[in-house]
């Protein structure tokens, strides 16, 4: 602690000599068309949230349906008015809006610009000491698309036809042609042009994290001492600028199928009496095009979770992330192996089965990096001192759902096993524990452990564990029971079961009603975060320059962070992040930014060899300096 | 059902209280004052404790929960193919089963164990090697030999159907399944064609091609136990999936793109009423490929009958021909005569006035 102060206030005593140019932004420029990465990761968040209660509001709707099906829902006509049908039940194809929106909701606006927005944005220039992202003004644009894209989709939930109604993968025929289901009218042309929107934001954030990445580093930083934080939204960033052009492509291929009269995907169709012109097109070909982009989408909202929650484990259990290295060549792996094992979502979509073959033994390979990352977590508590933080409660939580979510990917990447569980709720439990869950912990982690830097302030800390119990045994509660009606062959994307017969919906009316249960439970408890966070923005307690006893570099920052982050010059860095508990040393932590010459007691012999290398580190002050004024 | 409730609202109920006696506590311990150098507060102990009651609650729940289910799962396959692949999802469900709780244990274990204690530092322990490369390569043992199995099984099941495979076609539409067999005679499937399909040819067959002709069409699907079945599978409008969920047979309806899924049936609807005691029961087909509204309710009721009850059956269905004799009238000219076989006597003579009189 001792040394991070005398260092914090060394920086501190610099002159403030860098010429950096401070104008004083008004309102607008601060607040909303910002170029600071701080501002735009804060908005990434806010949308985030509201998007995560629009898409949580959904699911609670279909829930209704599902856990309830006799229940009266005319006391929601004020809200849904004919979504509700006369009988007084939910309206059959909006049932299928509403699943199709929660999934588009989640997957695209919560967890990838909520997540690996908010905090590629917020970590990657704090975290690699640099002043602001490679390109100030694309990251804005990248914000105001996202923007705009949520515009469109959110303004598609109000249509008179409905929003898309296919599933969120939107599989041709049915998403191509109008007749076939109401919301693949106006709706679908509005979910097609936000996703193109939202692809666009995407990838200018992409560009953005890749570049600042490679190009910004402090002096000192080399990749090898990447927090792995960074080394998650660098991977995250490249899965999504290679795949995302992809979901581009096969999203314009749609478009012009839906409107200017293509085959693409359409061939030998008769629908509603008419037997239609388009021939030799194949939805396979969507299929593959989506899932190209769909496979890897679930690294993207994975691994940035994976990266901050080995960053908040380490601070909390005081000791070093187990494995640095294999934790980077498990993420490397995952990253390349999520290229080639999309088609494991399409055994039984009538391709070619050798293929089958050959994408099962791929998916199975890619078990090997995940359990690696599992393992070295767990090792990572092994013999720690563990500081219970919300942050902290929520990344064991993440590692928890992320093996027993993980583990029935096992089964279903078996395409000899996924015959019989493809599309039914045992696809859902595994998603929904591995994805959505894992993700979402790794969202909430990284809110509660970066709060303090974000806004000045603390988060009440009492109302996180609260927060924490009840999401973690609810999401249990919720997404664990429905293994055993997917192994009872209950299809996904059903309004209702009566069609199974032999009383296999009465056997299961029980489960469904307290998965629906804890599921408006759970919901209900975010409103406890919901509270605590905007709240806390106003009026919570003062945070200190560095809460956590945290070694990365955001925490040399002041409490609060101006434009170009450091007031006098930015941190070297001399050390790799997870120096805790280092024996020898006065302090359980030693920052990143103090060098092996101020450590000496607490050296390992090649860390000493390092010392030799400072000087040369130092020496590339000016070169950094003139990169910033050019 | 009641129970259920309780039980949720109970462990709710307890986290409530428990926090809330905490809080109570931190407050407390605040006007105290506390270790200014971490971020520790004094529910830290509670929380650990939290993990450990967590683990047994999770525990007893996971398995009283899989054990009331048990009972309710689809039984035993009646398919061939099924009865392996039912053998291997258990072994690979034990698998599993035991990493996940071998993981979670000692993950909530570790986080309760090694909870703060002012007296004790972190191990500096940052790496092993040996450790990581043994548990990098068990996965991958374990996993192979999972793959291996499932890749043979695979094979197996999407394998050419035998030659005396019995043909069925099976096309989904909005919101129905039409099931159409080779026929009597030549077990051949005739051509059919998209642009053919009116309000009473509903599949579309092609009465250019011979092997059209004693073709029948059925509601519900019958097929023979023992006896290999080949599903040939078309879809209409938008893509539908074909789910047997007793024969675990699943395969998608592609428009444009048949496909197809082969199967032996082995329990026969009477012998499964016998075992479940049900005299109702009945095999259905349901699709499992969101495809509209009435996507859920898409189910038609498939009987296994026993070899020679299949045969009458089949015997007693007659040619679409047969009862649509208008249809003769598609049927080129060379071929008119083989076709005409198949038209009853009777009308016969009505209907090639009728034919005559419109020509």
């Amino acid at each position: 602690m001792s040394t991070a102060t005398t260092h914090a206030e060394e920086v501190h005593a610099h002159a403030h000599d860098h010429e950096h140019e401070h104008h004083e932004p008004n309102f607008i420029q601060k607040y909303i068309f910002s170029e600071d990465h701080k501002t735009i990761a804060k908005q990434y968040l806010i949308m985030g949230i509201l998007w995560a209660f629009v898409g949580g509001s959904l699911s609670i709707l279909f829930r209704l349906q599902l856990g309830f099906p006799e229940m009266q829902l005319d006391w929601l006509r004020p809200i849904l008015g004919e979504w509700i049908d006369e009988s007084g039940k939910l309206d059959k194809e909006f049932y299928l809006a509403l699943v199709t929106m929660h999934g588009t909701i989640m997957v695209f606006f919560v967890l990838t610009a909520g997540l690996s927005g908010t905090f590629s944005n917020f970590l990657i220039p704090l975290q690699i000491g640099a002043r602001d992202m490679a390109s100030g003004f694309i990251n804005m644009l990248s914000f105001w698309f996202f923007f705009l894209s949520s515009a469109v989709m959110f303004s598609s939930l109000f249509l008179e036809t409905g929003p898309a109604s296919g599933g969120w993968v939107i599989y041709p025929p049915l998403s191509a042609l109008p007749q076939a289901m109401p919301g693949s009218g106006l709706g679908m042309t509005l979910w097609l042009t936000a996703m193109a929107f939202f692809i666009v934001s995407s990838l200018m954030g992409g560009i953005n994290y890749i570049c600042t990445i490679i190009n910004l580093r402090t002096r000192g930083m080399t990749f090898t001492k990447m927090p792995l934080t960074i080394w998650s939204f660098f991977f995250t960033a490249i899965l999504g600028l290679l795949s995302f052009p992809v979901l581009l492509s096969a999203a314009l291929l749609l478009i012009f199928d839906r409107s200017f009269g293509t085959s693409f995907y359409l061939s030998e169709i008769y629908i509603q009496g008419q037997a239609l012109p388009n021939m030799g097109g194949s939805p396979i070909l969507y299929q593959h095009l989506f899932w190209f982009l769909g496979h890897p989408e679930v690294y993207i909202v994975l691994l940035p979770a994976l990266g901050m929650t080995s960053e908040i484990i380490a601070t909390n259990a005081r000791k070093p992330i187990f494995g640095y290295r294999a934790m980077i060549g498990s993420m490397m792996g995952i990253t390349v192996l999520a290229f080639i094992v999309w088609a494991h979502h399409m055994f039984v979509t009538g391709m070619n089965p050798f293929l089958g073959s050959v994408f099962m033994f791929l998916t199975l390979i890619i078990a090997v990096p995940s359990a690696v990352k599992a393992f070295n977590y767990i090792t990572t508590l092994w013999k720690g001192n563990l500081i219970f933080t919300p942050a902290m409660l929520f990344s064991i939580g993440l590692v928890s759902l992320f093996i027993s979510g993980g583990v029935t990917g096992i089964i279903l990447g078996n395409s000899a096993l996924d015959i019989n569980l493809h599309d039914t709720y045992f696809v859902v439990a595994h998603f929904h524990l591995v994805m959505g869950s894992a993700s979402f912990f790794g969202l909430m982690a990284g809110v509660y452990h970066w709060y303090p830097k974000m806004f000045g302030r603390m988060m009440n800390k009492t109302l996180g564990y609260i927060h924490f119990w009840a999401t973690f045994v609810g999401v249990y509660c919720v997404f664990f029971p429905m293994h055993y009606t997917g192994i009872a062959g209950f299809p996904r994307r059903y309004y209702s079961f009566t069609a199974l017969g032999n009383g296999r919906e009465e056997a299961f009316t029980d489960l469904n009603m307290f998965i629906s249960i804890a599921a408006i439970l759970t919901f209900s408890a975010q409103a406890i975060f919901f509270w605590n966070f905007f709240y806390s923005i106003f009026k919570g307690k003062k945070a200190t320059q560095n809460p956590w006893n945290s070694t990365t570099l955001e925490w040399t920052t002041p409490v609060e962070v101006g434009h170009g982050n450091w007031p006098g010059e930015i941190p070297a860095v001399y050390r790799w992040p997870y120096d805790y508990s280092k024996p020898g040393a006065e302090s359980d932590f030693i920052p990143q930014n103090v060098p092996y010459s101020a450590t000496p007691e607490s050296n390992l012999p090649e860390e000493n060899e390092e010392i030799a290398n400072e000087k040369a580190i130092e020496s590339l002050l000016a070169a950094q300096n003139e990169s910033y004024n050019r | 059902m009641n129970y259920l409730i309780g039980l949720l609202s109970v462990v709710f109920f307890i986290l409530a209280i428990s926090v809330i006696a905490k809080s109570m506590k931190l407050n407390k311990n605040l006007a105290e004052g506390e270790d200014e150098s971490t971020p520790l507060d004094s529910s830290n102990n509670s929380n650990a404790y939290g993990m450990l009651i967590f683990w047994l609650l999770g525990t007893v729940a996971g398995v009283w929960s899989f054990l009331h289910s048990l009972p309710d799962f689809l039984p035993e396959a009646a398919s061939k193919h099924g009865i392996d692949t039912d053998k291997m999802f258990w072994v690979s469900m034990a698998v599993v089963t035991f990493a996940f709780f071998a993981t979670n244990t000692l993950l909530l274990f570790f986080a309760f164990k090694y909870r703060y204690n002012k007296n004790r530092k972190a191990t500096f322990y940052p790496v092993n090697h040996k450790l990581e490369l043994i548990w990098t390569v068990i996965p991958a043992v374990v996993m192979a030999i999972l793959v291996f199995t499932g890749w043979r099984t695979w094979r197996d099941i999407t394998s050419q159907a035998p030659s005396d495979a019995v043909v069925i076609e099976i096309t989904g539409h909005q919101f129905g399944w039409y099931v159409r067999y080779a026929g009597n005679d030549d077990n051949q499937l005739g051509n059919q064609n998209y642009k053919l399909i009116d309000e009473t040819n509903s599949v579309g067959i092609d009465f250019t091609d011979k092997n059209s002709f004693d073709d029948f069409t059925a509601t519900e699907l019958h097929i023979p136990k023992g006896k290999p079945v080949l599903l040939k599978i078309k879809a209409q409008d938008v893509l539908h999936s074909v789910y047997l969920p007793y024969q675990r047979v699943k395969m998608d309806a592609v428009p444009g793109m048949p496909t197809k899924f082969w199967f032996t049936p082995t329990i026969s609807t009477d012998e499964m009423r016998a075992k479940l005691n049900n005299k109702d029961f009945n095999f259905k087909l349901n699709c499992t490929e969101i495809c509209g509204r009435g996507h859920f309710g898409m189910a038609i009721t498939v009987f296994v009958d026993e070899p020679a009850d299949y045969k009458k059956w089949c015997a007693e269905q007659k040619p679409f021909l047969a009862t649509n004799p208008s249809y003769l009238e598609k049927v080129p000219a060379n071929l008119k005569a083989k076709a005409s076989k198949y038209i009853p006597a009777e009308p016969i003579a009505t209907d090639s006035t009728a034919t005559a009189a419109a020509l």
